[in-house]
């Protein structure tokens, strides 16, 4: 059926000895590219750390065209709401469904006290945005990854990076780590780059992973520098560029989230699995013998009698 | 007894009210006639005279500074009076440690100006804003002004009291606002509504470089806005000004402010000039260039021209106000007031000559 989406790599299933799932990466990549991808970003931090303006500024969107600050004495009525915002991105004919979920009022009361971080859905990554004001990490920091580093892959961020010489902004990237490691937070690990892989991405993995946590800064402004138009922030002092690396962290952070998407959700659902699992054990059942497993093995056998045909299968939902 | 008492009353009412003619700047002529002088007087030469009484005994001048840990506080004090005199800069074992509840620390420094001597005393709030739970962290900074406030009144109507009563007296808090560019937070009104009525404040915007030009514009526009509407009083207030002129001045200022400043206390060549300055790989920001913030008109207000206004408002209007409410509230039955157990934070009932902690 799908013989129309063909591109000259189907093979003739009359071959000797052709099973046909080589085909596989094919199809996934047809049926995402048909499909989207779906990606879920919860982005938390205090009022004022810039955060929408750098989701704006990573997906070239608008994702709150209108919005209004809320003032003090209104913030003191509200708790912590959680917001979701999702919009679709296409490039190249790939679909983002991209959903933001955001924590309006978090930090921004005089008693923060946390009672229960739960997440309404499946969350692939949050970041987590350091004031660059301070010296480190913050208690309400430290606390609320603690409370979610267990249920979702956390990436520390520091915001506003423009307020830092190079030299603060080195010493508070080892505070933050230092403190992180005192507190036994756990944070995002960047997966090794494989043996396999060229020397470039190597590298890129090695920069990527000593650069966290990144320090940016966002804007969706086009300023004049030298000539050419480049995103930034104009100050009487100067232009922060946000594309410049020299400048801050924006295109590591970028480029991380795009090349580990993939390894990002993937983790996630061995997260939520894992606390799937120890969530049963502590209450008592037997693993093995309950919906989950069987579903699991189900789901393999159709893969497996899916690939024997040749045919679409549900897809591998990544 | 009562025509006794009466009589003692009005007695100290008269003294009081002479007191404050006198302490007020400017002589009171409103109910003198004018003349003219047909000679050359030497009026004029009480003025010499002043200033050299003045730079004699020198003078004292207590800033307090509030504000979350990492705002820069101690580095803004030090840039505006181009010494180290912030607690950072003097306590031998200082930690960058978010302290656990707020404490009060007040280091005192003689710092002298073409034979201008001036005894600063900086009061630093460590811990304010800090914690997850931050209510009533302005009880203790509440506490020390009302305490300092106290002192000065025992010593007053001590029956043997000093030609000079020692002054440590907050003159000026100035709080810290971070730059989020949005609006006053939660705390910035708590804390503000309550010390705006006991104490000058001077808010500030800090680590102002994060700013656009245009985003302080309106960032400075919200929190003016913020700040009427929940009609909290800041520093020059439009009910203490004493004459035209004046008012013009300060309505000057309160279009301006809060200042948003930027500190520090490195120095960089620009164009063939030593400036101080933050360097980036975008450019260095010049702290006293009032093109890149407004570091120099802060600390024009509270040294160059209004640094004896704030003396003056707090001993007239903030110590009066204090001085009228606890005198009511005993009655003003001085004898026993003096006596009362009214117990100072350090336990005795004396007075010690000195704010240093």
């Amino acid at each position: 059926m799908s013989k129309k989406h063909n591109s000259g790599q189907f093979t003739n299933p009359e071959t000797p000895g052709y099973v046909g799932f080589a085909n596989l990466p094919n199809q996934v990549h047809r049926k995402s590219v048909k499909k989207g991808f779906e990606f879920t970003l919860m982005v938390v931090g205090e009022s004022g750390l810039g955060k929408s303006t750098l989701i704006n500024s990573l997906f070239l969107t608008d994702l709150y065209p209108e919005r209004v600050i809320p003032g003090a004495a209104e913030k003191i009525e509200r708790t912590v709401q959680i917001e979701a915002s999702t919009v679709e991105i296409e490039e190249r004919g790939v679909k983002l469904r991209l959903t933001v979920v955001d924590t309006p009022g978090y930090g921004d009361a005089i008693n923060n006290f946390i009672a229960n971080v739960s997440f309404y859905n499946r969350v692939h990554c949050c970041f987590y945005f350091i004031s660059p004001l301070g010296h480190g990490l913050k208690p309400l920091d430290v606390q609320f990854m603690k409370a979610i580093h267990n249920k979702v892959n956390v990436v520390p961020v520091i915001a506003k990076a423009d307020t830092l010489t190079l030299r603060e902004r080195e010493r508070l990237k080892r505070r933050i780590l230092d403190e992180i490691d005192e507190h036994g937070i756990k944070i995002y690990h960047l997966p090794d780059a494989e043996s396999d892989e060229d020397e470039d991405f190597k590298e890129q993995t090695r920069i990527l992973k000593a650069s966290i946590p990144f320090a940016v800064v966002g804007s969706n402004q086009q300023i004049e520098a030298k000539g050419k138009k480049v995103r930034g922030r104009l100050y009487p002092w100067g232009v922060v560029e946000v594309e410049n690396p020299e400048h801050n962290d924006f295109l590591k952070l970028r480029t991380m989230l795009i090349t580990h998407m993939q390894d990002l959700q993937e983790v996630t659902q061995d997260l939520h699995y894992e606390n799937f699992r120890s969530d049963r054990l502590k209450r008592g059942g037997r693993l093995s013998s309950h919906g989950y497993l069987r579903r699991m093995q189900e789901m393999i056998a159709k893969m497996q009698a899916q690939m024997q045909n040749q045919g679409e299968g549900d897809g591998q939902h990544v | 007894m009562g025509i006794e008492e009466t009589k003692k009353e009005s007695e100290l009412e008269a003294e009081v009210r002479l007191e404050l003619r006198q302490s007020a700047s400017g002589f009171q002529t409103g109910f003198i006639r004018g003349t003219d002088l047909f000679g050359y007087v030497g009026i004029e030469a009480v003025l010499d005279q002043m200033r050299r009484k003045t730079m004699k005994a020198g003078f004292e001048f207590n800033i307090m500074v509030v504000g979350q840990s990492g705002l820069g506080k101690s580095t803004l004090v030090n840039t505006l009076f181009k010494s180290k005199v912030s607690r950072k800069s003097c306590t031998p074992d200082y930690e960058e440690q978010i302290s656990k509840t707020v404490k009060l620390h007040a280091v005192s420094h003689v710092i002298e100006e073409k034979g201008v001597k001036m005894k600063l005393t900086v009061i630093d709030t460590p811990g304010f804003g800090d914690q997850i739970n931050n209510e009533n962290c302005w009880e203790p900074i509440v506490n020390y002004v009302n305490e300092q406030y106290e002192k000065y009144l025992r010593e007053e109507l001590n029956i043997n009291r000093k030609r000079r009563i020692p002054d440590s007296r907050v003159h000026c808090c100035i709080y810290f606002l971070p730059a989020t560019g949005h609006r006053l937070r939660p705390i910035d009104l708590e804390f503000m509504k309550r010390l705006g009525k006991i104490v000058s404040i001077v808010p500030v915007i800090a680590k102002a470089d994060t700013l656009t030009v245009e985003e302080r514009q309106e960032f400075k526009e919200r929190i003016r806005k913020d700040l009427t509407s929940n009609e909290i009083r800041v520093y020059p207030q439009r009910e203490h000004d004493e004459d035209p002129e004046e008012r013009l001045l300060n309505d000057r200022i309160r279009e301006s402010i809060p200042f948003a400043v930027v500190g520090t206390d490195k120095e960089h060549q620009v164009n063939g000039n030593k400036v101080l300055g933050r360097k980036t790989k975008w450019g260095i920001i010049e702290v006293e260039n009032v093109a890149h913030c407004e570091f120099a008109n802060l600390r024009d207000l509270l040294i160059r021209s209004h640094l004896q206004d704030l003396k003056d408002v707090t001993h007239n209007i903030h110590y009066e106000t204090y001085r009228v409410r606890r005198l009511n509230e005993s009655n003003m039955n001085f004898s026993e007031l003096v006596l009362t157990s009214w117990p100072l934070k350090n336990g005795t009932d004396t007075c010690e000559t000195e704010s240093q902690l």
